[in-house]
């Protein structure tokens, strides 16, 4: 995906198994301000649902998904 | 003859439980008197072919068939009675599958593409349910149709109805997977093929039931038989569930009802799966910054013992592909499934444990800053 906005924050959970990915994710959202774009690479097959998941149960917008040279999936979300 | 209890804290049925007292009689009725080898013309050999017979009229009784049409085969039967149709069905055979089957059906699919037949695999909405009319609308050329009665993961029932019905608009067979609800549940209709499991219903381990239409001129299926022992444990087993099962039935209901209802008021950030249409002694759910793997230990340790399809607890270190087709949460995943007779003790139990031990393990990951209550909606 090219229109995918320049994170502000990024975040590298290669590595982390599941809930790391996301206890990682909420934890920026929760010290960051409105609007802010998080980025979160992951290798842990769970974050293709659970991100998506707690953007659902946090009303915080995912905005997309892209694979980075390495196989590690960037996932984006935006606080609102 | 009542359910033996169960052990206390035991909460998954639908991985096994304890034999139902029907099927512990007629275990010891067919080591007793059908040991022998029932192609055989003596006596012995036919006293167990008798028993053979009668195992499978008990079982095409309950299930409206006739007893030809059944076998008692050994567990594992699924996929090769999947294969073994598509088989027989010329060079470049079509299946047609909801994408939450039971792995080995999935499988199944896998390698039917790989031989160069095709699959058609519809998708289910958040709650597991598969979208019947996109599963209608692949129906006309295939060469079968798979659907289970209800999810084994989350309980949801699939849309039987509508899919028996188009299928034999389309001609084409209907493969229901009875596996979760066969024994706790009236039979389903409609079906060409029907598979069960009777540890389902507290019958022995390893025992599968099929039961082919006649009309559908099956292949010859080639299945492992089950031995006579666990054949006739089966059976009686399932007429004692289908006698005994309803009252058991509307409890497990209640309760895991309540379970629903009260882990979303004690603990904060759980999301409920499946749907209200549900095979009534099955229910899972999935909590926020939990690790299944942590979960299912420390429920363990407080003696309650449940399955999950979270990625940490799995061999492939992969959510379970059910909860990925439904897109809902995977982490913290618990899957709650009733044996007959639990009592209310456990299910209590359960609830309390279960809050104590998600609190537990978010503390341990230093995520309990992070948690929100649960709206119920």
């Amino acid at each position: 995906m090219t229109d995918l906005p320049r994170p502000d924050v990024r975040l590298n959970e290669r590595g982390h198994r599941c809930p790391m990915p996301v206890i990682a994710v909420a934890r920026a959202a929760k010290s960051a301000g409105s609007g802010t774009v998080i980025a979160v690479a992951c290798t842990d097959p769970g974050a293709a649902s659970d991100i998506p998941a707690w953007c659902d149960m946090r009303g915080v917008d995912f905005l997309g998904s892209q694979v980075e040279a390495d196989g590690a999936i960037t996932y984006l979300v935006r606080t609102r | 003859m009542s359910a033996p209890a169960p052990p206390a804290g035991f909460l998954d049925a639908a991985s096994g439980q304890p034999l139902n007292p029907a099927s512990r009689e007629a275990w010891s009725v067919a080591a007793d008197a059908g040991w022998a080898d029932p192609a055989r013309l003596y006596r012995e050999g036919r006293r167990a072919a008798l028993l053979a017979d009668s195992a499978r009229e008990a079982v095409a009784s309950c299930i409206g068939a006739r007893p030809d049409e059944v076998s008692l085969v050994a567990e594992g039967a699924l996929p090769a009675v999947i294969r073994a149709w598509l088989a027989s069905c010329g060079p470049s055979p079509r299946l047609v599958c909801s994408a939450v089957e039971h792995s080995t059906v999935l499988a199944e699919a896998d390698d039917l593409q790989a031989r160069g037949g095709r699959a058609s695999i519809i998708g289910v909405d958040r709650t597991g349910r598969v979208d019947a009319a996109a599963f209608a609308e692949a129906l006309p050329g295939a060469a079968l149709a798979v659907l289970q009665a209800a999810n084994h993961e989350v309980g949801t029932r699939q849309p039987l109805h509508e899919v028996a019905a188009a299928s034999a608009d389309a001609g084409v067979p209907l493969l229901i997977d009875a596996s979760v609800t066969l024994g706790r549940e009236d039979a389903p209709q409609g079906w060409a093929i029907l598979v069960g499991r009777a540890s389902t219903w507290g019958g022995p381990p390893g025992v599968g039931v099929v039961a082919v239409r006649r009309q559908w001129h099956a292949p010859p299926l080639d299945l492992a038989s089950a031995g006579l022992p666990a054949a006739l444990a089966a059976a009686r087993g399932l007429e004692w569930a289908n006698e005994h099962r309803g009252a058991d039935a509307e409890q497990a209901r209640a309760w895991t009802d309540l379970i629903r209802a009260r882990v979303i008021a004690d603990v904060p950030d759980v999301a409920l799966l499946g749907s209200d249409d549900r095979v009534g002694y099955l229910t899972a759910l999935s909590c926020l910054f939990v690790d299944g793997e942590a979960l299912v230990l420390g429920l363990d340790r407080a003696g309650y013992a449940i399955s999950s399809g979270s990625s940490c607890v799995s061999d492939l270190r992969r959510p379970s592909h059910v909860l990925s087709a439904m897109g809902v949460l995977t982490q913290g995943n618990v899957r709650i499934s009733l044996p007959f007779g639990v009592t209310q003790d456990t299910v209590d139990g359960f609830i309390t444990a279960f809050a104590d031990v998600v609190a537990n393990v978010r503390a341990m990951l230093e995520a309990d800053d992070l948690t929100q209550e649960t709206p119920d909606d």
